[in-house]
């Protein structure tokens, strides 16, 4: 079986391939699309973890370690998804998005909230005209199961309310029983139903079991129309891990080859603090390239991480570690 | 072929959160007996070491001043058990540290146990002694009561290897504080004995953390750091405390300075050293 890299047409094109041979053909059966995925080389796991575990080691310091922090703040989606989110406690993230740190206003404001699709309509109203945008997790978050009419009214709702971005969950279980075919129209029909919002979609790799699993499910997402893939819910025990977001990044890398089209990589759940983030902004410039070190490629899915970064930005300022209680909690 | 076996010689390592961790840094020092002779490589901690101390003793605090004042006095009880019956080992480890005899070694010991017992006994009572209800103008209960500063970081003294460190670390913690500690730079290893016992008694895990290094490499660390909020500086010298509690007071931490009168009443003293009042109001109800 080959392992060539697929050629996409165009970004508009969305599930339209010219495979191997360099012949035009588009996505029209679940035959074709497993045929895709399992063409797909496998990933050397042992390969993959040594080599996040060596970036890792990767010192940044001083002015670097300080544009590293900026960076990784303007790439925050600053989350609250609980089932006791309040108004006010939408307002008060909405407001910590806008100016993170009160005290200091050459911080930047992070990238997005990202909220529950009935607090969007409030996010928005709090946010006015700032460049901080509003993410929805929509489609039954974070189990993904409803029926497919309920999710893609989810959607419409979130969009409706004035989402800027859907972050969707894929049927994980649908994948892992070969359904491939099922899950690929979920994702087209929800990418339609953004409309121009853009198309987060949540792999939860937690649920994926293998690298290889990974590796298909960002191909079978990025084939589908995804704006973003994004490794999990924040809902499960075993989220974002620093392999799996180095093998999705080689997915964005070769997709990118392929067709041209971009697509950002969003990793959730468990990074708290600010070492962290600066290792997966390694592990992004030395896998991907730069030009996903921007906001409109990476991101973070986090709550209690964005007060670590401001207190180590705060450190490199004063030369002294900083309270833990010095920026307001979430 | 003789009988002579090879030593398995100890590593002597930090104690961070419940964990016996090396160095960082990777560094470590070596410790002399009082004759000069090699005792033992311990390992020479970091900032970095301090930073995750500190992050630990942070985490714990709320729990451990949210148990009741008399389990307090309980699990500090429990380590003078632990300590009771290893009592030869730390006598032979301060013997050998502070070039004491063996009778004195032993008494020295003894005064370190008992002292335990004696802190473990304040936690229910350093309330009434500290604390009290003032007398108002108005049908109002009002009460005055010691609340613990929150994390202390200790610098034990660089003479009294156990003595000295059993009093300057458990005054904050009968208290209600966390505490990171830094033993005598030049004789460690009572206190990393100390620690050993205390992560087998009923401590919490980030209670009691100490970090053995060059004490005037780590101070101004611990000086400077804003979450740490109360500082003892029995290990330095006057000079040095100066430098110190200067930088102290950019996070407006308490700071305790050497004293040369120890004993009893210094201890109540010590006791006193890193508490709040908070006063409470409430109204005489039926």
């Amino acid at each position: 079986m080959s392992t060539a890299p697929l050629r996409l047409v165009t970004p508009e094109d969305r599930g339209v391939i010219i495979s191997d041979s360099n012949q035009l053909a588009r996505i029209e059966s679940e035959a074709q699309l497993s045929a895709i995925l399992i063409a797909l080389s496998g990933v050397d796991a042992v390969g993959a973890e040594a080599r996040v575990a060596k970036l890792a080691t990767r010192s940044i310091k001083k002015s670097t370690k300080s544009a590293a922090l900026n960076l990784a703040i303007s790439m925050v989606d600053l989350t609250t998804l609980e089932g006791a989110d309040t108004f006010g406690r939408v307002t008060s993230l909405c407001t910590k998005a806008m100016r993170p740190d009160a005290n200091d206003d050459s911080v930047p404001p992070v990238a997005a909230v990202c909220v529950y699709p009935d607090l969007v309509g409030h996010a928005r109203s709090v946010l006015g005209d700032s460049p901080v945008k509003v993410a929805a997790v929509a489609t039954a978050f974070p189990s993904g199961r409803a029926s497919m009419r309920v999710k893609l009214l989810d959607v419409a709702d979130a969009v409706d309310a004035g989402a800027d971005e859907i972050d969707m969950v894929i049927d994980r279980g649908a994948f892992l029983s070969g359904r491939l075919g099922q899950v690929f129209d979920e994702i087209v029909a929800v990418k339609e139903a953004c409309g121009s919002a853009h198309l987060k979609v949540i792999l939860e790799t937690g649920e994926l079991v293998t690298y290889d699993n990974v590796r298909r499910a960002s191909w079978l997402a990025m084939l589908g129309g995804a704006d973003f893939i994004k490794t999990s819910t924040g809902k499960l025990p075993v989220a974002a891990t620093t392999p799996v977001a180095l093998v999705m990044l080689e997915a964005v890398r070769d997709f990118a080859e392929s067709s041209g089209r971009l697509v950002g990589v969003k990793v959730a759940g468990g990074i708290r603090t600010a070492k962290d983030a600066i290792r997966y902004l390694v592990i992004v410039n030395e896998t991907a390239g730069s030009t996903w070190l921007t906001p409109d490629l990476f991101r973070f899915g986090a709550s209690s991480l964005l007060n670590d970064l401001l207190r180590q930005r705060l450190k490199q300022q004063r030369g002294a570690y900083v309270r833990s209680d010095e920026f307001s909690g979430d | 072929m003789s009988d002579a076996r090879q030593d398995v010689r100890k590593t002597y390592k930090l104690l961070i959160n419940g964990a016996f961790p090396r160095s960082e840094s990777g560094r470590s020092y070596e410790v002399l007996s009082s004759k000069g002779e090699f005792l033992a490589n311990v390992a020479q901690g970091s900032r970095k070491d301090l930073r995750d101390a500190v992050t630990a003793a942070r985490a714990a605090q709320p729990k451990w001043w949210g148990a009741t004042a008399y389990n307090r006095g309980q699990v500090i009880y429990r380590l003078a058990e632990m300590a009771e019956s290893r009592r030869a080992e730390l006598a032979e480890h301060v013997g050998l540290a502070e070039g004491l005899k063996d009778a004195a070694a032993k008494s020295c010991v003894s005064r370190s146990i008992d002292r335990i017992v004696w802190y473990a006994g304040w936690a229910d009572k350093i309330t009434q002694v500290l604390g009290g209800a003032n007398p108002v103008a108005g049908p109002f209960f009002n009460f005055s009561l010691p609340t613990p500063s929150g994390v202390v970081a200790v610098v034990a003294p660089q003479e009294s290897s156990l003595e000295g460190f059993v009093d300057t670390v458990l005054a904050p913690i009968v208290v209600g504080n966390t505490v990171l500690a830094i033993p005598s730079e030049i004789r460690p290893t009572p206190a990393v004995l100390l620690g050993e016992m205390s992560a087998t008694s009923d401590f919490p895990a980030g209670l009691l953390n100490i970090i053995t290094g060059y004490t005037g490499e780590l101070t101004p660390t611990l000086a400077t750091h804003e979450d740490i909020d109360g500082i003892d500086l029995e290990g330095v010298s006057n000079d040095e405390a100066i430098e110190l509690s200067a930088l102290a007071a950019g996070s407006i931490k308490r700071v305790l300075r050497p004293d040369e009168h120890r004993g009893d009443a210094a201890s109540l003293r010590r006791l006193r050293a890193f508490v709040e009042t908070s006063t409470v109001w409430h109204t005489v109800g039926q």
